[in-house]
């Protein structure tokens, strides 16, 4: 949708292509991202890298590039990784969308604050997001499960966010970057 | 696309994350309501995927290959050494488990043993392990015309593994025995005590439920039973071993973190059903409790 009025010249094929591309980006990545970790890689603790991952891209994007990555978006996110994951159907659903709820309210002071603010929001964020997975877990299935991997998914997220935010933050500003057409 | 006016799109785009949100907690409420449909739901994305997964199998078991390797030549010398050693003995079992199979046979044809019938089993390659955060399952690539039901018993080459719980037309799913859902009647070696074996999502299934007075001993071998017609017995399971909480926990004996291709085996087939009892039988079957109770005393 064009932001700014004006006569100009009408965009070729391969302009429109381009600017789809760097538009849909954040989530195509998210989503090839979500079913590569389902494969059989047998690393220790892929189970909770992929929902350390789908959590980090969901809170990089909705801070840095809201508009490529709608709610509705985000839900279908849930979904997939719910029945990848292996987790009862709408807990990452739940989880990723009161996510984004949070950032987006909080989108207009917290990218000034420097990188290790936005970290340590990020840390609070994966804290809740892990201890809410495992209640909706226990709730659902009324099993109570081994704290550990909540522990574990935990430490994961919030490690490994910077090296994902490191990749992501490359890719906003060269090859997903919507103003370079 | 309709064209709105700015305020109405702006409270559209407003409105949109809390109708979602509550959209979930709709999509939970579903997923619990209707199980059948999530894992319908659940299959058919695995179905969708299986395909992708099967493809990128051959490149990812050579990495891994290669890095088992690469960890491997490090300490060859002293894994020769542990080799041989194990040879050794392994080469007067091989004489003594002969000796026996020779003997057994000459008993069989004895004593006219009828054998029971083979089971018929499929093989398919595990094509994903998508255990979650809180589950323990792989995922099986199945070409379509494929005979796999539910509640198969999937071994790989040394035991069991678990059993079938989701089937699609290209992909079954099976729930590992280490899952925290799975519950395994067993049978002791030692005493030939029946115990329960259940999942606790780590590494090793703990044993539950033993009689009084027959507690699993350190070391045994454990064996599945047939007592609720879910497994048939005897097939292994593992070995017994107490954690430092004096709980019993089972060794798998299968090799549950490089399943790589496993058998799935369908023992109803081979069931045994029980003829229709006599009429007689039966009427001392409807007698009350008590009558029933007092007749092996009588027999005494």
């Amino acid at each position: 949708m064009d932001k700014t009025p004006g006569i100009r010249p009408r965009r070729s094929w391969g302009q429109r292509l381009d600017r789809a591309a760097r538009h849909g980006f954040p989530a195509a990545t998210t989503i090839v991202g979500i079913i590569l970790l389902a494969a059989p890689f047998g690393l220790p603790g892929q189970a909770q890298l992929m929902s350390a991952f789908t959590l980090a891209a969901v809170f990089f994007w909705s801070l840095f590039r809201p508009a490529s990555l709608p709610p509705p978006l985000t839900f279908i996110l849930g979904v997939l990784a719910d029945l990848l994951g292996e987790m009862p159907l709408g807990t990452n659903v739940l989880v990723l969308l009161l996510t984004q709820l949070l950032v987006v309210r909080s989108r207009r002071y917290l990218p000034q604050k420097g990188f290790l603010f936005v970290w340590l929001v990020f840390v609070a964020v994966a804290a809740v997001a892990a201890l809410m997975q495992w209640a909706l877990a226990c709730l659902m299935s009324w099993v109570i499960y081994p704290p550990i991997a909540t522990l574990a998914q935990f430490l994961l997220t919030a490690g490994l966010y910077p090296l994902l935010a490191m990749g992501f933050s490359q890719a906003h500003r060269t090859i997903a970057a919507p103003e370079r057409v | 696309m309709i064209r709105l006016s700015i305020p109405v799109r702006q409270a559209l785009e407003k409105l949109s994350l809390p109708v979602l949100i509550a959209a979930a907690f709709g999509l939970m409420l579903i997923g619990k309501a209707d199980a059948v449909l999530a894992v319908e739901v659940r299959v058919a994305l695995a179905d969708l995927l299986s395909p992708i997964y099967a493809v990128m199998a051959e490149p990812l078991a050579e990495v891994r290959g290669t890095s088992a390797d690469i960890v491997g030549i490090w300490d060859i010398r002293a894994e020769n050494a542990r080799l041989r050693i194990e040879n050794e003995k392994l080469r007067r079992w091989q004489a003594a488990a002969l000796a026996l199979e020779a003997q057994n046979q000459e008993f069989k044809a004895q004593l006219n043993w009828m054998p029971p019938a083979a089971p018929a089993f499929t093989t398919a390659p595990v094509v994903a392990d998508t255990g979650g955060v809180y589950a323990r399952s792989v995922l099986l690539a199945v070409t379509p015309p494929h005979k796999v039901v539910l509640g198969e018993i999937a071994m790989d080459d040394r035991g069991v593994v678990g059993r079938v719980t989701e089937v699609g037309s290209r992909s079954a799913r099976v729930l590992l025995i280490t899952d925290i859902n799975s519950r395994v009647p067993v049978t002791m070696e030692s005493g030939g005590a029946h115990a329960i074996m259940e999942g606790t999502n780590g590494a090793l299934p703990v044993l539950r439920y033993w009689p009084e007075g027959s507690a699993p001993v350190e070391g045994e071998r454990v064996m599945t039973s047939a007592a609720v017609g879910a497994f048939p017995a005897g097939l292994p399971l593992g070995t017994v071993h107490y954690n430092a909480d004096h709980v019993p926990q089972v060794y798998p004996v299968a090799d549950l973190d490089h399943l790589s291709i496993v058998r799935l085996f369908d023992y109803d087939d081979t069931g045994v059903e029980a003829p229709d009892a006599p009429p007689g039988r039966k009427l001392m079957q409807q007698q009350p409790p008590a009558a029933a109770k007092g007749a092996p005393v009588k027999a005494h």
